[in-house]
């Protein structure tokens, strides 16, 4: 009875933490500009179908890794430089479309470029699971849960204690008055795309020996991400990290103790429940409008 | 001058014309095979492998000089895997490009989509979908090539009896092919007098089925376990199986029979078992084995063209063509009522993906035992007598 409990929950950390740390790449770019990036799925199928692709050069999966976030940060940076800038003075509104633009964009040339096939990325640290209680976790969600806490310990600090991070926050609430006390916002911007290409692809090689990876795994991964980020409030790290493993545990919990037909209508209605109540999210920032 | 100079050329060039267009009339008309296909877009993988196995095999036999001493010509349009488009095509097919027979559709929506045109204009059509709506109930001129997955879950179930396993705990994909599968298996079991103790489901999207599984371990008396589904899903169930170290006997579907399934499931589909075609394992086919040959002589030619893996469902647009080749050599002519007739004439044809008998009441022709069952040893497929 409780292995069995066990086991539930530790699928749904696995399936949260996975939610989480995509949820996580959405903060960033929705702190600095309040766009929410649909591109943010491709940062990830980057991250993963890059590993794949380089290691396929015969590139040990450290350095593959590497390159594969690299690419990931061009392609962001380029994303921002390419399409959000020349459309600086739009709404926030057509500046969302544009990303969804850009990633079907990026889906389309992964697809020519690496073929369709799903593919594997080896495990971090071996395929044999760990048996706790009479229940098993896999090795891989210790690593995607503990990667997702460094990153959000590292964006709470970069959001508070760093001028850039400052800065950050600063051009997300008034652009006007960030450009007035000299904070280059085109800058920012571009810094901000850039990094979330990084998360993102840190998180895609990351979650990638769960999930398998593909040149479509984006739309996959990046719904329930986007969701678990909403949950948990946008712009919150906390929140995303929240968000995320509630979602993945609620999931779990409805397909092991009720039936996995009703396990997506369950999470979803806890969270229009959530929304309802708190609409900006558990951990959304309760601010005041001004009139 | 300058204008009798080119009066004369524009002459010569009707005359030339005049002449071409004579000789053409003469040299019979190539015989027009249609096709619609998911080449691009989700589907992708069916539609590539079958045009590429329908062009390969058009050129060959043009080279072998043809059908009723006539080239084959191939006219093909990319429905993306849009029911709508498949539609508009097999629309273009019938009245401007009036073909002569239709072998394409990849997905059982994009054929679906074209039945009532192909049934109106009264035009043959070999379908490549796999669903068992196609010929269930039987469409005068619709016919498909690939087994049913009700032959698949038969197939299953058969072997399952065979090893004496009456209870079966049952997960499945929620989409289109998973789902019909769960259906189509309910649908079944009786008739096998095996039982469906546990029915759980996952999404495609899904990345972690653990739950499910051990909802299935800890129902009483389960014997063996099933898993319907396509796509990277079936790969994650696997694993999640291997982790949770579940002890009884697995089986998968044909819709994950091909090599890149086991690639991405590594050690843990070790053992598992599943209905495919004898593209996967031509070498151990047994040397009496009528398939054997065709199957080799398939597999080798795609090979060496495309420098590709062959695939199970380019299998299915070999069979579709060679039918509809052997069924117009059969008519002696191109007449669609006749080709129809000759169609459902044909007996034994010895084919990649099985023998077909087609009847009356039969549009496929194909029975569940052209399914083989193969597990998973050391790595790589083994045929299970």
């Amino acid at each position: 009875m409780f292995s069995e409990f066990l086991q539930y929950l530790f699928t749904g950390i696995t399936i949260g933490a996975t939610y989480a740390l995509v949820a996580l790449g959405f903060t960033i770019i929705y702190n600095a500009s309040h766009v929410i990036n649909f591109a943010q799925g491709e940062f990830l199928m980057i991250g993963g179908m890059g590993t794949v692709a380089f290691m396929g050069l015969g590139i040990p999966m450290f350095f593959a890794i590497v390159l594969a976030v690299l690419l990931a940060c061009l392609v962001g940076i380029a994303l921002q430089r390419l399409a959000i800038a020349p459309a600086k003075n739009a709404d926030v509104v057509t500046l969302i479309i544009i990303t969804i633009g850009a990633s079907i964009f990026i889906r389309g040339i992964a697809q020519v470029v690496w073929g369709k096939d799903y593919h594997v990325v080896p495990s971090f640290s071996g395929d044999e699971p760990i048996r706790l209680g009479g229940a098993v976790l896999n090795t891989q969600s210790m690593w995607v849960l503990s990667i997702g806490t460094v990153l959000v310990v590292a964006l709470i600090l970069f959001f508070t204690r760093t001028l850039i991070g400052r800065a950050i926050l600063g051009t997300s609430m008034n652009k006007l008055a960030a450009q007035l006390v000299g904070v280059k916002t085109q800058m920012v911007l571009m810094l901000a795309f850039g990094l979330s290409a990084l998360l993102g692809s840190v998180a895609g090689v990351t979650v990638a020996p769960i999930t398998f990876t593909a040149y479509d795994i984006g739309i996959l991964l990046a719904l329930k991400g986007f969701v678990a980020a909403a949950l948990g409030g946008l712009g919150s790290g906390l929140g995303a990290v929240v968000g995320g493993i509630l979602l993945g545990v609620v999931e779990a919990m409805t397909a092991g103790y009720i039936s996995s037909e009703y396990k997506d209508a369950v999470a979803f209605s806890m969270i229009l429940l959530v929304l309802f109540f708190m609409p900006r999210g558990l951990f959304g920032a309760r601010t005041v409008e001004r009139v | 001058m300058a204008k009798k100079s080119l009066m004369r050329r524009v002459g010569v060039l009707a005359a030339t014309l005049t002449t071409s267009l004579l000789v053409s009339a003469q040299a019979a008309e190539p015989i027009k095979i249609g096709s619609f296909l998911s080449v691009t877009g989700p589907a992708s993988f069916l539609g590539d492998p079958e045009l590429k196995t329908l062009e390969m095999y058009v050129e060959k036999i043009n080279e072998d000089g043809g059908v009723l001493g006539r080239q084959l010509e191939l006219i093909h349009y990319d429905d993306v895997g849009n029911a709508s488009s498949a539609r508009n095509f097999a629309g273009r097919l019938i009245r401007s490009d009036q073909v002569d027979i239709i072998v394409g559709g990849s997905t059982t929506g994009a054929t679906m989509a074209a039945v009532p045109l192909v049934e109106q204009a009264g035009m043959p059509f070999i379908s490549l979908a796999g669903a068992v709506t196609i010929v269930d109930p039987v469409k005068k001129w619709v016919f498909k090539t690939p087994q049913s997955d009700r032959m698949a879950a038969e197939r299953i179930l058969w072997d399952m009896k065979r090893r004496g396993f009456d209870k079966i705990g049952l997960i499945s994909g929620t989409g289109g092919f998973g789902a019909s599968g769960r259906k189509q298996t309910l649908a079944v079991a009786e008739e096998y007098g095996i039982e469906v103790v546990a029915d759980e489901t996952y999404s495609p999207s899904d990345s972690d089925m653990t739950a499910q599984l051990t909802n299935i371990r800890n129902t009483d008396g389960v014997d063996a376990v099933l898993n319907f589904g396509f796509g990277q899903g079936p790969a994650i169930v696997t694993k999640n199986y291997a982790a949770l170290d579940i002890q009884l006997p697995f089986y998968q579907s044909h819709g994950v029979a091909s090599d890149s399934f086991l690639e991405l499931a590594g050690g843990a589909a070790e053992g598992l078992r599943l209905p495919a075609s004898p593209l996967l394992v031509p070498e151990s086919l047994p040397e009496g084995d009528p398939q054997k040959p065709v199957v080799q002589a398939y597999k080798e030619a795609y090979e060496a063209h495309w420098d590709s893996s062959v695939s199970t469902f380019g299998g299915y647009a070999y069979d579709g063509l060679m039918l509809a080749v052997q069924a117009i050599e059969a008519a002696g002519s191109t007449d669609k009522e006749a080709v129809r007739e000759e169609l459902e004439n044909i007996m034994g044809y010895v084919g990649v993906t099985g023998i077909y008998n087609m009847g009356p009441d039969d549009h496929n022709g194909l029975t569940p035992e052209s399914f083989r069952i193969l597990e998973v040893q050391g790595g790589d497929w083994v045929l299970v007598e």
